[in-house]
């Protein structure tokens, strides 16, 4: 049996800069996962309507715009009321050091700011996925 | 006893339409069981095949045509192939990303999948995704290749109907008259027809048909659409609707999915001898020392290869 780690990148909300997304997904391909790269201006639902049709391992969300309190923990909340308490959970994008803790506590297993190595979230995610 | 996992396929429950697809993906064992239950509950779906270059819009077209499938009130299911990389074996799956719209209804299934080392354009668990979908109630399953080029043809051995997607300005008249891809349609789609050209494009397509088509009862139909606009999607539909009344006149229907099982079965054994030979301990030392001869001109790889089927026929 050859597991392949499926990855789906989304971007939450309103902000239309996408390319830290894009460079994280082109990273974890180069490491060998499958990544579903779902774009621009998701909802909540959306996202976690994805996540279970993919049957993904890992959700990675990026957000530049500061709603992350609100999207992250949305889409945390509903994959959790969906069943999905298996999938790892992180984000990235521009969010505040003091938001982080917070963010753990909803159920976003890790948060990579900018500068962050690739290499860095590539082995986050092959050490952490369940 | 049947499988629970299948008894949960059947009724269309969306995880575990999506876990046993991973399952067969990965050739796990738990998926062979599941999928021996579901066979029996399969063959009610229209299977269509979407094909074309890279970039042609076939993610578009199928959007727009799973739309107007749910105005009618039909179900449907997608599948979305993209290229996994030689290097990595990763992938980036971007299919869905033109499909998003259509996330949030419950009467359509989308699944990415990457080729995992197949050359025809299809991935090797597809037949399995197209049974699991078929038996979940999914009314049509759209297969989307990879974008291709001029020879991965192996969507008609899955589709009952196969689409062709060509957009103007890639060649001139020799290019559709050469064998592959530009044989294999049962519908061809001029995307993109408000690009200049276009009329060249349908008019060398149109010649085409004309020469493979001559005397034969059903002429391929060659459309012009703009996905991008919903420009043309009725008439492709139509034209689809009717392909599948064609072949259930014609028989060629049974013929079409005698095909589909025959290369489903070739697969399966295929992939069973392949792990049989290649993954099984007992053979690893006999092929390591095999290539050690090769190399060093002991042996010749026609002779290596007969001295291990020898062993598997024996």
């Amino acid at each position: 049996m050859n597991r392949k780690i499926r990855v789906l990148v989304a971007k939450p909300g309103l902000d239309g800069h996408d390319r830290g997304a894009k460079v994280v997904a082109r990273a974890l391909r180069d490491a060998g996962m499958e990544v579903i790269y779902t774009g621009l201006h998701q909802t909540a639902d959306m996202i976690v309507e994805a996540a279970i049709q993919e049957d993904v391992d890992v959700v990675g969300l990026s957000l530049l715009s500061g709603a992350h309190m609100t999207l992250f923990v949305d889409v945390a909340v509903l994959l959790k009321k969906k069943g999905m308490d298996d999938v790892l959970i992180i984000g990235g994008g521009i969010i505040p050091d003091e938001d982080v803790p917070k963010l753990k506590k909803e159920g976003i297993s890790a948060v990579f700011g900018p500068g962050t190595p690739c290499e860095d979230i590539v082995s986050y995610i092959k050490k952490n996925v369940k | 006893m049947m499988n629970d996992t299948a008894k949960k396929v059947l009724k269309g429950d969306p995880r575990s339409i999506a876990r046993l697809i991973t399952l067969s993906e990965n050739n796990d064992k738990i998926a062979t069981d599941a999928m021996k239950d579901i066979h029996p509950h399969t063959g009610n779906a229209h299977v269509i095949g979407i094909t074309g270059v890279m970039g042609s819009g076939k993610s578009t077209l199928i959007c727009e045509l799973t739309r107007l499938y749910r105005k009618q009130g039909k179900t449907v299911g997608i599948i979305a192939i993209d290229p996994t990389s030689p290097f990595s074996g990763g992938a980036l799956l971007g299919d869905r990303i033109r499909m998003m719209e259509l996330a949030m209804d419950d009467g359509v299934f989308i699944r990415s999948m990457g080729t995992r080392g197949m050359l025809g354009g299809l991935t090797s668990a597809v037949y399995d995704v197209v049974e699991i979908l078929d038996a979940s109630g999914k009314d049509v399953v759209i297969v989307e290749t990879v974008g291709v080029g001029q020879a991965e043809v192996d969507v008609i051995k899955i589709a009952d109907t196969t689409l062709v997607i060509v957009v103007p300005g890639l060649g001139d008249s020799i290019q559709t008259l050469k064998a592959g891809v530009m044989e294999i349609a049962d519908i061809y789609v001029v995307n993109k027809a408000d690009r200049s050209g276009v009329e060249q494009t349908v008019a060398e397509v149109e010649s085409l048909v004309d020469i493979t088509c001559s005397g034969k009862e059903r002429k391929t139909p060659v459309l012009s659409t703009i996905a991008k606009e919903s420009k043309g999607i009725d008439e492709l539909l139509t034209e689809i609707d009717s392909h599948k009344k064609y072949l259930k006149k014609t028989k060629e229907f049974e013929k079409q999915r005698r095909l589909r099982y025959e290369a489903e079965l070739v697969e399966i054994i295929r992939k069973k001898l392949m792990n049989f030979i290649f993954d099984e301990s007992t053979f690893k030392e006999k092929i390591e020392s095999l290539l050690d001869k090769i190399s060093k001109k002991e042996i010749d790889p026609y002779t290596a290869s007969e001295e291990i089927l020898d062993k598997i026929l024996k």
